[in-house]
């Protein structure tokens, strides 16, 4: 058996049992590269030593110190952090090893890994196929069994959609769960580190190894990280997000309503809700990821590292058009106050449906993969690919994303949205379905 | 607020990014601007004028730090990124 | 006959480095005077991509206790904003300041001849880095250090209400001793802990015979930069107010512009950059959460704050009965004030002949130049007394002394007898000469006028 094919819990029986060596499975994970990162293209780079530690694999905007973080762009092509990221610094110190960076839309503007200044990723399961993004090398190393697990970023559907696209798990903490301290800020009132895994269970002992405040991130919240008290499934409400079923194409609806019936036949009751339109969400997100992104990416000047601002990329300079548009003078309230105000009722919204329900499900994305390619056609492809994890992640909530089947061949993802702070809630319901469907136990020939 | 961007404010945008376009560029993203505008123009519908905005959905309040001095990087670490260094400064463009 | 008045306007941007030991958002070593460049930066300071700001505590605390020295009424919600704008001191690309939720608001001082100043705000921010601009290899280029980037910077603002540069002067001068006062910051001019930036213009009075008095406020405002001591202020000022009169005079309206104060040239020149408004694009720091003042907040802030000038010198003219030049001397610094009554207190144990008067020791400390920070409050009080102290001689040696000295003074001690009581100070001059400095003034007035009956 090649210890690379190992979901995390099966490594850490396995290592605590003495039937192997983080070392050797270190090994087996490089080996794999070797073979198979040709095809994928899921590392930017990757480490040459073989370490004695459970490898990882880290989206190239967690900042490692000594170790080149490029953000997928030209202008840190060759840049050297002088710092850890808290994450990774988490992750070191529990002893895990880290075996490269993995590729992502250039400085993560985008939900392909298409707009990375350096090269596409593959979607393991189709290789003309994007692995979604931003955390697209992230997703596909995990599928492709080039890593034991990885970690994303989400800022509205970095992990989750690449996730689903790679038919992997991506948990998005609740904002504020995960220290974004050393994490190359996109939108910062947005940005969630979250792990991504072959199983539920793996997303679980990495969120806790990862989450916790953080005195270098005053965004982090001082919370236990057991905020549901007993785990019941025949007294789990669960709401279908209707609006969001309707957004997506056909088969993958059918896959969600199917996953409903899975639910329903564990002893949850599953009712439909209907919520705030996450069409307007899209422009929220909009305006308010391109405004922060505006003014975080100022910094990028060429004096005190990495090339001047000639070296951004189309889709870097289109976000910060508009994001420098939408602050400015005479448009401020127009459009910055305005989204803030609307994100305010989306979070009314799910308060209100959270008073009947425990958790929220629906699709991740209103179609399984696209092709390489497909990103180029709309200037706001990003956003508009993102609608049904836009309204979530601008209300600060968890979700998860894990396999939910299949639709010619390329992997449906089912997302799980609880309320503030629940993630063990959708963990546990991840937890359930993955062991009564099994979708990972399917992996794609490479 | 449906809006046409006129090239005179797609260049002062360009100006307040810092953002050098060229002639091709600055059409194009005249258009994938506006037609951005225009898409979301729709929030118009929605009534907010009774509404608060939200900045912080961590809910966090009053987060500081104690005044204490904690290590700093070295001067090669702080220089390390830079491609122009001058005995210890950063090297840029002359001002005036 | 149209007769016009021209009335100064003049408002104040002052900037102050607060004293704390690390920076505002990181645990960088806030001391950056003669520092080796970029020695004390780390991420968050040098704005490296993923690095974020959390606030520090006593700046915060600090920039309250101003504002409550000042009147200010403290906000009960306020928060941080970012202003964007390139430069290359500037790491992040924008500058974390306070926008429309500053912590202070509306406060005022009231100046010695009863102007009311009234203060718009104080907020507080962070410093930018420095700029060198220097020539490498023949090239002329500009050299960054960022030892000073992050710094926490006071800012207060006034509003116009100053008319001219006396009272600007009182106003800064004031504020730096309650700056100093309150130990934020040491206010210094010249190593840059305290920075003024004035705004004049000219208000124009139209006098048409008796009747009616059109008053035009003035359409723009000319802002002066680089100055860098209260003497260079009070000139700018006065240079500014002259210069735009002249310009009314001639039917012209001054334009609204930055200048900067030329100290070789004594005047203002015209910083002719491209004056493009600034879009500052303020919006929420969105990596740092709003913070709250309850009054139980401020209550506790406000115990922090010792007695400041105003009502020290009120109290120790009134209980110490000092003249106000004194009083003005004593309460220069806080350190000194506290002395001097730590002092006062030591004199209160003692009676009889060795206790001396609050003036005493106050002329004593002042005439003296004594330096507090050698000589102890106790041992000043000893000093005093043994100067008190007379040079005991005895019944007969003074007898033979001032005998002596009338022997050898004969004119003058014959001047005396002419009238000429003024000699008298001599003769006790030569007696003393004698004895020594502690030498019994007294006894030798009584003694010689004695014998020189």
């Amino acid at each position: 058996m090649n210890l690379n094919e190992l979901s995390l819990t099966e490594v850490l029986e396995g290592i605590e049992k003495k039937r192997f060596s983080p070392q050797e499975i270190f090994a087996d994970c490089q080996k794999r590269i070797k073979e198979v990162d040709e095809k994928t293209k899921a590392f930017i780079t990757v480490i040459a030593e073989t370490r004695n530690a459970i490898p990882f694999a880290i989206k190239d905007n967690f900042c490692t110190e000594n170790i080149r973080t490029t953000a997928s762009s030209n202008i840190l092509r060759d840049y050297i952090p002088p710092y850890n990221a808290t994450v990774y610094q988490r992750l070191i110190d529990a002893q895990f090893g880290l075996l490269g960076k993995t590729n992502m839309d250039s400085f993560a503007h985008g939900s392909s890994t298409e707009t990375s200044d350096f090269f596409v990723t593959h979607n393991p399961w189709n290789l003309e196929r994007l692995p979604g993004g931003s955390s697209g090398g992230s997703a596909a190393a995990v599928m492709a069994d080039e890593t034991i697990f990885a970690i994303g970023s989400e800022t509205a559907g970095s992990i989750r959609q690449p996730s689903a696209w790679c038919g992997v798990v991506g948990l998005k903490p609740s904002y504020g769960r995960v220290s974004r301290y050393g994490v190359i800020a996109m939108g910062s009132s947005l940005d969630c580190p979250g792990p991504i895994t072959k199983t539920v269970a793996d997303a679980e002992i990495i969120y806790k190894t990862i989450a916790g405040k953080d005195p270098l991130d005053a965004t982090t919240v001082d919370r236990s990280l057991v905020e549901t008290s007993s785990f019941e499934p025949k007294k789990i409400r669960i709401g279908l997000a209707k609006e969001y079923l309707e957004v997506a194409e056909k088969p993958v609806r059918q896959k969600i309503l199917e996953a409903a019936e899975v639910f329903r036949r564990l002893g949850c009751s599953v009712v439909e809700v209907s919520l705030f339109d996450p069409r307007y969400a899209i422009s929220v997100y909009t305006i308010l990821q391109r405004s922060e992104v505006s003014s975080n990416l100022a910094r990028y000047d060429g004096i005190r590292y990495g090339s001047d601002r000639t070296y951004f990329n189309k889709e870097n300079k289109r976000r910060i058009m508009l994001g420098t548009y939408t602050l400015s003078a005479g448009y401020y309230d127009a459009y910055y106050l305005k989204a803030q105000k609307i994100r305010t009722v989306i979070c009314q919204d799910f308060e209100k449906a959270f008073e009947k329900l425990d958790v929220i499900i629906g699709p991740v994305s209103p179609s399984p993969a696209k092709r390489i390619g497909a990103s180029t056609a709309d200037p706001m492809f990003g956003e508009k690919e993102d609608v049904l994890v836009e309204p979530s992640t601008i209300a600060g909530l968890p979700a998860i994303s894990l396999p939910a089947g299949f639709v010619d061949g390329l992997p449906v993802g089912l997302q799980i949205i609880g309320n503030r702070w629940q993630e063990d809630l959708i963990l546990n319901l991840g937890k359930l379905f993955e062991t009564e469907t099994q979708y990972y136990k399917i992996k794609p020939k490479l | 607020m449906t809006k046409e961007l006129t090239p005179a404010e797609v260049q002062h945008i360009a100006q307040l990014a810092k953002l050098q376009l060229s002639e091709e560029e600055m059409k194009r993203f005249q258009l994938q601007l506006t037609e951005t505008l225009k898409f979301i123009a729709h929030l118009d519908e929605i009534e907010t004028e009774k509404i608060l905005p939200t900045s912080q959905v961590s809910g966090n309040k009053d987060v500081f730090r104690e005044d204490v001095i904690r290590p700093s990087l070295t001067q090669e670490q702080a220089l390390s990124g830079a491609k122009r260094k001058h005995q210890g400064y950063f090297v840029t463009e002359a001002i005036f | 006959m149209e007769n016009k008045e021209y009335q100064p306007v003049i408002g104040l941007e002052i900037h102050i480095e607060l004293a704390t030991a690390s920076k505002m958002f990181c645990g960088c070593d806030a001391y950056h005077f003669n520092v080796e460049p970029n020695t004390h930066c780390c991420p968050v300071c040098l704005g490296l991509p993923g690095a974020l700001p959390v606030p520090n505590k006593k700046a915060i605390e600090w920039t309250i206790r101003l504002g409550l020295a000042l009147n200010c009424r403290i906000l009960e919600e306020s928060k941080f904003d970012r202003k964007n704008y390139f430069y290359p001191d500037l790491p992040k690309g924008y500058q974390i300041s306070q926008y429309d939720q500053p912590f202070c608001v509306q406060g005022k001082v009231i100046l010695k001849e009863g102007r009311e100043i009234r203060i718009r705000r104080v907020h507080l921010e962070e410093d930018t880095g420095k700029l060198l601009h220097t020539e490498i290899g023949g090239k002329k280029c500009t050299l960054v250090d960022f030892n000073r980037s992050g710094i926490p910077l006071l800012e207060v603002v006034t509003e116009p209400d100053f008319q001219n540069s006396q009272e600007v002067d009182e106003f800064l001068k004031d504020l730096q001793r309650t700056v100093r006062y309150l130990g934020i910051s040491d206010a210094d001019m010249e190593k840059g802990s305290l920075r003024i930036e004035p705004n004049i213009s000219i208000k124009t009075k139209s006098v048409k015979g008796k009747a009616q008095n059109d008053e035009e406020l003035p359409l723009y405002k000319v802002e002066v930069k680089n100055i860098n001591s209260f003497r260079f202020a009070r000139k700018a000022i006065e240079y500014e107010i002259e210069r735009q009169i002249e310009i009314l005079q001639g039917g012209e309206t001054p334009i609204q512009e930055t200048r900067g104060w030329n100290e070789t040239e004594n005047k203002t020149v015209s910083q002719r950059e491209k004056e493009e408004a600034h879009d500052y694009r303020y919006f929420p720091e969105p990596d740092i959460p709003p913070m709250n003042f309850t009054p139980e907040k401020i209550a506790e802030i406000k115990k922090q704050i010792p007695e400041l000038p105003e009502k020290k010198e009120k109290r120790f003219i009134k209980e110490f009965k000092l003249s106000p030049y004194q009083v003005d001397l004593l309460i220069e610094t806080k350190e000194l004030a506290d002395y001097y009554e730590e002092a006062l207190k030591i004199n209160g144990k003692i009676d009889g002949r060795k206790y001396s008067s609050p003036s005493e020791i106050a002329n004593w400390l002042i005439n003296r130049k004594v330096d507090i920070k050698t000589v102890s409050p106790e041992k000043l009080i000893k000093d005093l007394i043994a100067s008190k102290e007379v040079t005991s001689v005895s019944e007969a040696e003074m007898s033979r002394i001032v005998d002596e000295t009338l022997s050898e003074n004969a004119q003058a001690a014959a001047d005396y007898k002419k009238g000429k009581t003024a000699v008298l100070g001599f003769l006790i001059g030569q007696a003393v000469k004698k004895i020594g400095p502690q030498a019994d003034r007294q006894e030798i007035t009584r003694e010689l006028i004695e014998k020189l009956k």
